[in-house]
């Protein structure tokens, strides 16, 4: 009788756990909270690609000869894209590092909570964030540099599957490298660097045509070229075309690529995903 | 699920675990009723740690049997997972982050948790409860681990190390707080290594040193059983101190009062403490 009883309670427990998805919801809201709470972090955050745009867009604004654009415009999609791979890839590398290093994910992993829910909730954080940080770099760049909101609806469109394929290629790719890092200490180094090298050969400082080929062929299996070139397709006028390595905006192939970068992040992050520090064992 | 309601909580048999050339875990067995708070105690590396963690299913383990609240905790599910409570030994907790937001959204992990409010009044926090958890002390800290530990209503409560660096009045605060819960009818495994703490709070405990269980049974039967012999110290006229160990203390008292021929000078006849048993079987005699 005894066992019936207790089996029949340990049922209800399985069919009375909360889903993934509405725990991942409880998450998220929760990550933005402790985001927005970290005053600098919000600031820097924010404020770094907006930064760099000023920068280099004001530096550099002299004609494209033979495009119809200015410098300065071809920026701000370049910084929009690294803007994007800034609050996905970096924040989450670092921050993911640094959340296993204090044995936050390890305490997690002794509850209940299914574990796509820790990763719905980091898809949240990013999601928003990624927004504010593009609605922030839009406003600056129709304001300041002459780049025009796009005014026919398949231009929206192409905005919104590059916004969302290239946030979530580079939210996995995040995670993937969260597990790089020794500690959490060496996180920022680890993620950063790569991250650096990516901007420069992939067209967000250095205008494409000025960087080698075998250099740009190197940028071109990452993510960060696509939503760069995409982001020009989406917010400059179509003569611009010529400056791209095909001579055309290619939304095709760049859907390819992030969908790709997209399928091999989550098997990589399968893969590589540890609750634990290398030393934890 | 195959529990059963009389079984054993914790089920351990012939557990080993190694690391390189180092034998954490040699042999350890362990039957732990329902109901019942039982006391890991041993110095600092003598492989209590390891064996909690392989009994929270967060460490693999080389040989052995381990059976928690019927399953094997290498595959616990998640519904295993929500009856079984765990405060390790070095928490953190998201700073940023109030005490009553962090308890209410772990909460929510579980199927039937307990009620928020309850559990932050249950471990003395009511007065922090709006506060970052970022201007908690130490011990205010390790009381948060407890109610997140607790907020699911574990069936099983395993704690490694919870009142390290606690201050005696913190301490004395936390045992009562474990008293209550086992009052409540949780099942409590507990390490330390401070001896008046398992003398506190177990019913029962063992003693592990170098990663094998060397004494085990209620606190009182352990000090009777490793601790007959007692010391009978006393002055000589010359001011030396003496002292002899016996079975037999009445005897040598009497023995000594025809000698002075009445009042012995210094006279103190002691039983040795559970701490002396204590130290004899983790080899640490010398120490004292």
């Amino acid at each position: 009788m005894t066992t019936t009883v207790v089996r029949t309670r340990a049922d209800a427990v399985a069919e009375r756990l909360p889903s993934a998805f509405g725990i991942g919801l409880q998450r998220g809201a929760l990550e933005l909270r402790q985001f927005f709470r970290q005053r600098d972090q919000v600031v820097f955050t924010f404020a770094f690609p907006v930064v760099f745009l000023f920068l280099f867009a004001s530096i550099f604004s002299d004609d494209v000869e033979g495009a119809g654009i200015t410098a300065s415009q071809l920026y701000v999609p370049a910084m929009m894209a690294a803007g994007i791979m800034s609050t996905s890839f970096q924040s989450l590398g670092i921050s993911i590092a640094i959340e296993r290093d204090e044995k936050v994910l390890r305490r997690l992993r002794g509850t209940p909570m299914p574990p796509a829910a820790y990763f719905l909730g980091k898809i949240w954080l990013v999601l928003v964030t990624g927004l504010m940080e593009t609605a922030v770099l839009l406003l600056v760049g129709t304001t300041l540099y002459d780049v025009d909101l796009p005014s026919d609806a398949t231009r929206w469109f192409h905005f919104a599957w590059i916004f969302v394929l290239g946030l979530t290629a580079c939210a996995l790719l995040g995670i993937a490298i969260s597990s790089v890092p020794k500690s959490g200490k060496s996180a920022t180094s680890v993620v950063v660097l790569p991250f650096l090298v990516l901007q420069f050969i992939s067209g967000v400082y250095i205008a494409i045509d000025t960087i080698p080929g075998w250099m740009l062929n190197i940028g071109a299996l990452f993510p960060l070229k696509w939503m760069c070139q995409g982001l020009r397709g989406v917010f400059l006028p179509d003569s611009a075309r010529v400056l791209e390595q095909a001579g055309d905006w290619e939304f095709g192939r760049i859907a390819l690529v992030l969908g790709a970068w997209c399928v091999g992040g989550l098997a990589l992050c399968l893969l590589t995903f540890r609750w634990k520090n290398r030393r934890d064992g | 699920m195959t529990a059963h309601a009389n079984e054993l909580a914790v089920d351990v048999r012939g557990l080993r675990k190694q690391y390189g050339d180092v034998t954490a875990v040699d042999g350890i067995d362990l039957g732990i009723g329902r109901g019942e708070v039982f006391g890991l105690l041993g110095p600092n590396g003598a492989g209590k740690s390891t064996t909690v963690e392989i009994l929270q299913g967060h460490r693999g383990r080389d040989a052995g049997e381990v059976s928690v609240l019927g399953a094997d905790p290498a595959n616990g599910t998640r519904a295993w997972r929500s009856r079984v409570g765990i405060v390790w030994q070095d928490e953190s907790a998201p700073a940023e982050l109030t005490v009553r937001e962090t308890v209410r959204h772990f909460a929510r992990y579980y199927p039937r948790p307990r009620d928020p409010e309850e559990v932050i009044g249950l471990v003395g926090l009511e007065g922090k409860a709006g506060s970052r958890i970022k201007a908690l002390s130490g011990g205010q800290r390790r009381r948060l681990d407890v109610a997140l530990g607790v907020i699911g209503g574990p069936e099983l409560l395993l704690l490694d190390e919870p009142t390290t660096g606690f201050d005696p009045a913190a301490r004395r605060q936390f045992w009562e707080l474990i008293r209550a819960l086992a009052e409540e009818g949780t099942t409590i495994l507990l390490t330390t290594h401070y001896l008046e703490e398992a003398e506190a709070l177990a019913d029962r405990l063992a003693v592990v040193t170098a990663g094998r269980i060397v004494a085990e049974g209620r606190p009182a039967a352990l000090r009777e059983r490793y601790g007959t012999e007692a010391t009978v110290e006393w002055t000589e006229p010359d001011g030396a101190p003496r002292s002899e160990r016996t079975d037999t203390p009445t005897r040598t008292v009497a023995a000594l009062m025809r000698r002075f021929d009445g009042e012995i000078p210094g006279l103190r006849v002691s039983r040795p403490t559970l701490e002396d048993v204590y130290l004899r079987l983790t080899g640490q005699e010398d120490a004292r």
